[in-house]
């Protein structure tokens, strides 16, 4: 036998192989990630979601990911690719990727595509997020007590509502519990990058914050505060709990599995349609990581209470008197918050100070 | 607005920090250009010794073998490429992208088991005396010992560029290497050394990110520095004290933004966070009259 035929040979058990395994009832899925897995937070949590989906479902799915992709035409390549090989189900993971997800939904109606944290919908674009702002009252109420210094680092990524929302949301509950507590915001235009994240705790930390609070997704603030000793975080997204018990005394955990596991079953069986989700607590989206014996027991006891309150619903994260930054009125006492206003929201509430980059 | 939270020794003295692992990235591929190669393939260097120095120093316990084991990692990857552009002639600016693409992916390999494990600890030196000096002890006496290493490269390299025998060799391979060839000069040879000298220097770079800058792995950490490292060499007119001028006043202007944006100051935030790259174009551009080695990026054989 030749080189020749040998290899054509195994050229062609190659590809008997690879149809065989390509089953025609295999439902396929993508995930457009923006960081790496390894982030340790957000892009982590997604994976896991993607993971249990295949755990879930076994040979009847084939998963496919693609990491670390820029928002802006790049996605919208990735996903293009996506959909030319087949995918049933395309699940895009950050905000960024809105206007690409819809651009690439209109060239293939076939395909379900499920976008979070956006707010454009299509027949065949779905939303879906998670009340992270509850997560945030919880961390906001625990910041508010242990500061000492009385100012709590925040540090943004891009000046979107979601990202409003938290720091409202962790502003109000912080000043709640400590009259006087101040926030100082950093954008660092960036959802990862380790090396400019670490830097914007330094520069917090030797500004006087004792509590850096973050909505980037490495863990490298926390390596930040666990090198300067006396400072509180909080994961974020995943647990993050090699920082704790201290730094790290709490976090939010996003839990994207059922969900997940929900739509693809729901492509499978013909079902899927378009919407909007938007869980918290109380549907187990949003996760409270334990709570530290770095924290003073009594204060662990309220926020727990505070997290059970938001998680039953007998309490809204947005409940007035609120004001606006300007001082103008947002909610009337006793008034909450209704959806459409928090998804777009734009404003800092009273208190806090400097602007909302435009 | 608040500006009288900045504190200005803390600011001067982050602002060594912050530029190092630039500066140490830039002042190797700057070696490297002027043995006339370009490396597009910094980031990729820097991300491999990022990784390799964490997984040794995790290992040993030792940051400084952390940075002896990045530089190793850093000059094998640039090893690669010197083969691939010197003795297989293939375009170094394709293969430079190329070593980009598979350090990354590499470096997340080697460094899957050592997510979210924490580096051993690099202490600062306190330089007695000096270290004790107000204002300016804090500013420059009180850093970890690479600051410092960064520092003295740079010293170093200009000597040997504009002092030495071999630097002129150096040069001479960089400006023209058929004429250098024509001398008796080993081409291939100066060159592989310089691609590997620059790996070293972009492994330790990266190795300054995950051992005392953030200090942990993650993957894609270096996001983008091996670029901004590139393109201070090419402002800096490829001359050694020029680049520290502007791996400092990049990191200084990184570091002032997020200090004015903590402050609260009223200026919007997105020319804040592009102000760094401005900066760093318009004083180096302003200062240029550096001219690109004559024979850069050329592919050189000596039959031709």
């Amino acid at each position: 036998m030749t080189i020749k035929s040998i290899l054509a040979a195994a050229i062609v058990a190659a590809g008997a192989a690879t149809g065989a395994y390509a089953d025609a009832h295999q439902t396929k899925v993508g995930f457009v990630y923006v960081g790496p897995i390894g982030d340790g937070g957000w892009t982590y949590e997604h994976d896991k979601g993607r993971l249990a989906v295949e755990a879930e479902f076994g040979d009847a799915v084939e998963t496919v990911y693609v990491e670390s992709v820029p928002e802006g035409p790049d996605a919208e390549r990735v996903m293009t690719q996506m959909a030319l090989q087949g995918a049933d189900l395309i699940f895009t993971t950050s905000f960024g990727y809105m206007d690409p997800t819809i651009n690439v939904a209109a060239k293939f109606p076939d395909v379900k595509f499920e976008h979070a944290t956006g707010f454009k919908q299509a027949e065949n674009v779905a939303t879906y997020s998670a009340r992270f702002y509850e997560g945030r009252a919880v961390q906001g109420h625990i910041a508010g007590n242990m500061t000492e210094s009385n100012i709590i680092g925040y540090i943004g990524s891009f000046p979107i509502p979601e990202v409003i929302r938290g720091i409202n949301s962790a502003y109000l509950h912080a000043r709640e519990v400590n009259p006087d507590v101040e926030f100082k915001i950093v954008w660092a235009y960036t959802w990862f990058d380790p090396a400019k994240e670490a830097e914007a705790a330094t520069v917090l930390i030797e500004q006087g914050a004792d509590v850096i609070l973050q909505h980037t997704d490495s863990t490298a603030p926390q390596a930040a505060a666990q090198a300067a000793g006396n400072v509180v975080t909080f994961g974020q997204a995943s647990d993050m709990a090699e920082f704790g018990p201290f730094p790290r005394v709490s976090s939010i955990i996003d839990d994207w599995a059922p969900y997940y596991i929900a739509r693809t079953k729901a492509v499978m069986d013909g079902t899927w349609t378009s919407g909007n989700t938007w869980d918290g607590i109380g549907a187990g989206m949003v996760g409270i990581g334990e709570i530290s014996d770095a924290v003073p027991a009594d204060v662990k006891a309220s926020a727990e209470a505070l997290r059970d309150s938001l998680s039953d619903g007998s309490y809204h994260a947005f409940t007035g008197p609120v004001n606006k930054q300007d001082g103008s009125v947002w909610l009337a006492d006793g008034e909450t918050a209704d959806d459409g206003t928090l998804a777009g929201m734009n404003f800092y509430v009273e208190g806090i100070t400097g602007d909302i980059p435009q | 607005m608040d500006l009288s939270s900045i504190n200005p020794i803390l600011l001067l003295a982050s602002l060594m920090v912050a530029a190092t692992p630039i500066l140490l990235a830039a002042i190797g591929e700057l070696v490297v250009e002027r043995a006339g190669v370009l490396n597009l393939g910094v980031e990729g260097m820097m991300i491999t010794g990022a990784v390799c120095g964490f997984v040794v120093a995790v290992g040993t316990g030792s940051p400084w073998l952390g940075f002896g084991g990045a530089a190793i990692g850093g000059a094998l990857l640039a090893l690669l490429f010197g083969i691939l552009t010197q003795y297989l002639l293939s375009n170094q600016v394709a293969t430079g992208l190329a070593l980009t693409l598979f350090g990354l992916g590499l470096s997340a390999l080697i460094g899957q088991g050592y997510i979210g494990i924490k580096a051993p600890s690099f202490p600062d030196w306190h330089i007695p005396l000096l270290g004790d000096i107000p204002v300016i002890g804090p500013i420059v006496f009180q850093h970890d010992p690479m600051v410092y290493v960064g520092l003295i490269l740079v010293a170093a390299i200009w000597w040997f560029l504009n002092k030495t025998q071999g630097g002129l060799v150096l040069r001479a391979v960089g400006e023209n290497h058929d004429a250098a060839h024509a001398l008796g000069y080993k081409v291939i040879r100066v060159r592989l050394l310089a691609i590997m000298f620059g790996g070293a220097c972009a492994g330790l770079g990266g190795a300054y990110l995950s051992l005392v800058r953030v200090p942990q792995w993650t993957e894609g950490m270096t996001a983008g520095a091996g670029w901004i490292a590139l393109a201070i060499v090419v402002f800096a007119g490829w001359k050694p004290w020029r680049l520290l001028l502007g791996a400092y006043l990049f990191g200084g202007v990184t570091v002032l933004q997020l200090n004015l944006q903590a402050a609260g100051l009223a200026i919007p935030v997105e020319y804040l966070s592009m102000s760094p790259y401005i900066a760093t174009i318009v004083v180096l551009v302003i200062m240029s009259s550096g001219r690109a080695p004559g024979s850069l990026s050329r592919i050189f054989h000596a039959s031709r």
